[in-house]
């Protein structure tokens, strides 16, 4: 009966193909001339390539000789242990805690997905402010606490940290959101029932709450993974070319800088690919072991 | 039964989850208090001691006014909500329609269809936004004086970047859908448009809405396409406006306060009202149901 109404397929074209003309126009079609821009000469954003280059894959063998790529992957990775430990390590233990309470769960929900909705610009001219080297708000907590010399946040060694703390703040609250959502489907009379015979605390959460939220967990990091590749507005607002010499580019922001400041619009496109392949194979990697994981179990 | 909340008695345990809460709950609340109680200070006077509440000669809106006289803030407003909204109510349409077709319509390769929609998912914007910036040249719509043509730009773009999230989330949500009602609808004579937009659209409002909100804060948030597309003082949109602002001004920090507090505390009223859409629509594309 139902299927009576959708026996006619043509409006389904008519329903497709707008959302289909624009991915293939602005995703499908670009992906691919990416591909093909990355063997090509284009020194002129918006210019047409002046042919193949010498040799065809010159600018693969460029980023593998190239000292600054090897700094913003190792950067990226970084990123991506931060994203995974600080973000769904903080997001886990406060949804735990989150859920062992009773009043004021919404409040705290509220308030830790907030930084998410503002834009990582203002944020990042945010912590510019809290990290400033001349009496930002943290120099002046640390004088108040009587340290007489100021710290140079954003100087050689420790800048990558300063980087990584406000993008792993800002995003605790998104893991944070989709594990409790992840707690509250736990069935309560498993609770009861550990709670009569007798199991602490730490047992009920060692026993069924992670157990039962792994494969949100799992959900968790394949995000974290995906989007620490994904970071430019933070980076970029906080440490503008990688500065201090070019210490803090990450794949994307490097790959924003050759394009755009240093003019190698071929090259942009060869590390646009890079990221690419970097993000299915981590994500592939961070799937497979939480998979394993779940065959010893089962 | 009983409910989780009986089983957890108060303790200390419970003491110390209360204090761990709030002290994260303070780091994402205190530093934009801070920034806006020295927004209303002298830069020299944040310097000297950023925690002191902005009272009596302390206070000072010089800041505010010298962001409204040397930047084009409701400028910047007006391209920002301008690019989001059509963004927005283009890609609720487009998408709604494409997942309308993925729930209800079965035909050869609607799988292969479907899952090129997942597969764009994968692409991140830098491995397309060089081609798109050649096309747009070729098409005589960036770097114009035209006010239109450069919001469109970036708009067009924009829209292609939400659509795959967006149509996976609608489709999930139109499947759950009875389909009785699109029958008795039928039995009336409704085409398969107008169920489209007299049933199911008001069947989802709050679908619809969660992914509006979503896209149009993704875009409103967006900085990168931005910086390829909006290189013109009078076409920058809010993000792109704070970016030239770190790069000029860097040190005017009274000024930077200030610009920080104008374009966060309107999203943070908006956000305040319709937390639970925006939670919502931010995290629906994790959360299956």
């Amino acid at each position: 009966m139902g299927a009576n109404i959708y026996r006619n397929k043509k409006p389904a074209i008519v329903f497709l193909v707008p959302a289909f003309l624009f991915m293939a126009v602005y995703l499908y079609y670009p992906f691919l001339q990416n591909v093909f821009n990355s063997f090509q000469e284009i020194k002129i954003l918006g210019g047409r390539g002046s042919g193949l280059t010498d040799p065809w894959y010159g600018n693969y063998v460029k980023m593998a000789t190239d000292p600054i790529i090897r700094t913003a992957l190792k950067n990226t990775l970084l990123m991506i242990a931060a994203t995974l430990v600080g973000q769904v390590g903080i997001a886990i233990v406060l949804a735990i805690m989150v859920d062992n309470i009773r009043i004021g769960k919404t409040f705290y929900r509220t308030v830790f997905f907030f930084p998410i909705v503002v834009s990582a610009t203002a944020l990042g001219l945010l912590f510019n402010l809290i990290f400033l080297y001349d009496k930002g708000m943290l120099n002046q907590i640390l004088e108040k606490f009587g340290k007489t010399t100021l710290t140079d946040w954003k100087g050689e060694g420790i800048a990558l940290l300063t980087m990584m703390i406000p993008v792993v703040w800002q995003y605790v609250g998104f893991y944070f959101v989709i594990l409790v959502t992840g707690l509250n489907n736990i069935d309560d009379s498993l609770y009861e029932a550990a709670y009569i015979d007798g199991a602490s605390t730490w047992q009920k959460i060692r026993y069924i709450s992670l157990p039962l939220i792994r494969n949100v967990i799992c959900t968790c990091c394949v995000l974290g993974v995906t989007g620490a590749l994904k970071v430019f507005d933070l980076p970029w607002t906080m440490f503008p070319k990688g500065m201090p010499l070019k210490s803090t580019f990450l794949t994307g922001t490097y790959m924003y800088y050759q394009t755009m400041e240093a003019k190698n619009v071929d090259y942009g496109s060869a590390i646009a690919v890079f990221i690419v392949v970097l993000g299915i194979v981590l994500s592939q990697v961070v799937n497979r072991i939480f998979r394993q994981k779940e065959d010893w179990e089962a | 039964m009983k409910s989780s909340g009986t089983i957890y008695k108060k303790s200390p345990l419970q003491v110390l989850c209360y204090v761990f809460l709030s002290i994260w709950a303070m780091s994402t609340i205190y530093p934009i208090l801070w920034v806006i109680q020295n927004s209303f200070k002298a830069k020299d006077r944040i310097l000297a001691d950023s925690f002191a509440l902005p009272l009596g000669d302390l206070f000072t809106t010089a800041n505010y006014r010298k962001a409204f006289s040397n930047l084009d803030i409701a400028g910047a407003y007006k391209n920002s909500l301008f690019i989001s909204g059509v963004v927005c109510v283009t890609v609720v349409l487009l998408a709604g329609m494409a997942a309308y077709a993925f729930s209800r319509y079965h035909f050869k390769g609607v799988g292969i269809l479907y899952s090129l929609v997942v597969a764009s998912m994968m692409f991140p914007v830098y491995a397309t936004i060089i081609p798109v910036y050649s096309m747009e040249t070729a098409w005589g719509i960036t770097n114009t004086k035209s006010w239109i043509l450069t919001m469109l730009s970036v708009i067009l773009p924009q829209i292609a970047g939400n659509l795959a999230f967006a149509i996976i989330v609608l489709t999930g949500y139109i499947k759950g859908l009875p389909i009785e009602l699109e029958e008795a609808a039928y039995m009336e004579g409704c085409s398969a448009f107008g169920i489209f937009f007299r049933v199911i659209m008001p069947l989802t409002k709050p679908s619809f809405a969660t992914v509006a909100i979503f896209s149009f804060l993704w875009s409103y948030n967006d900085l990168f396409t931005q910086m390829f597309f909006l290189r013109r003082p009078e076409m920058r949109a809010i993000t792109r406006l704070l970016n030239e602002l770190t790069s000029q001004e860097g040190t005017n920090y009274g000024l930077m306060a200030a610009a920080v507090t104008l374009v966060v505390v309107p999203v943070i009223i908006v956000y305040i009202f319709l937390q639970k859409y925006i939670i919502k629509g931010m995290t629906a594309g994790a959360i299956k149901g």
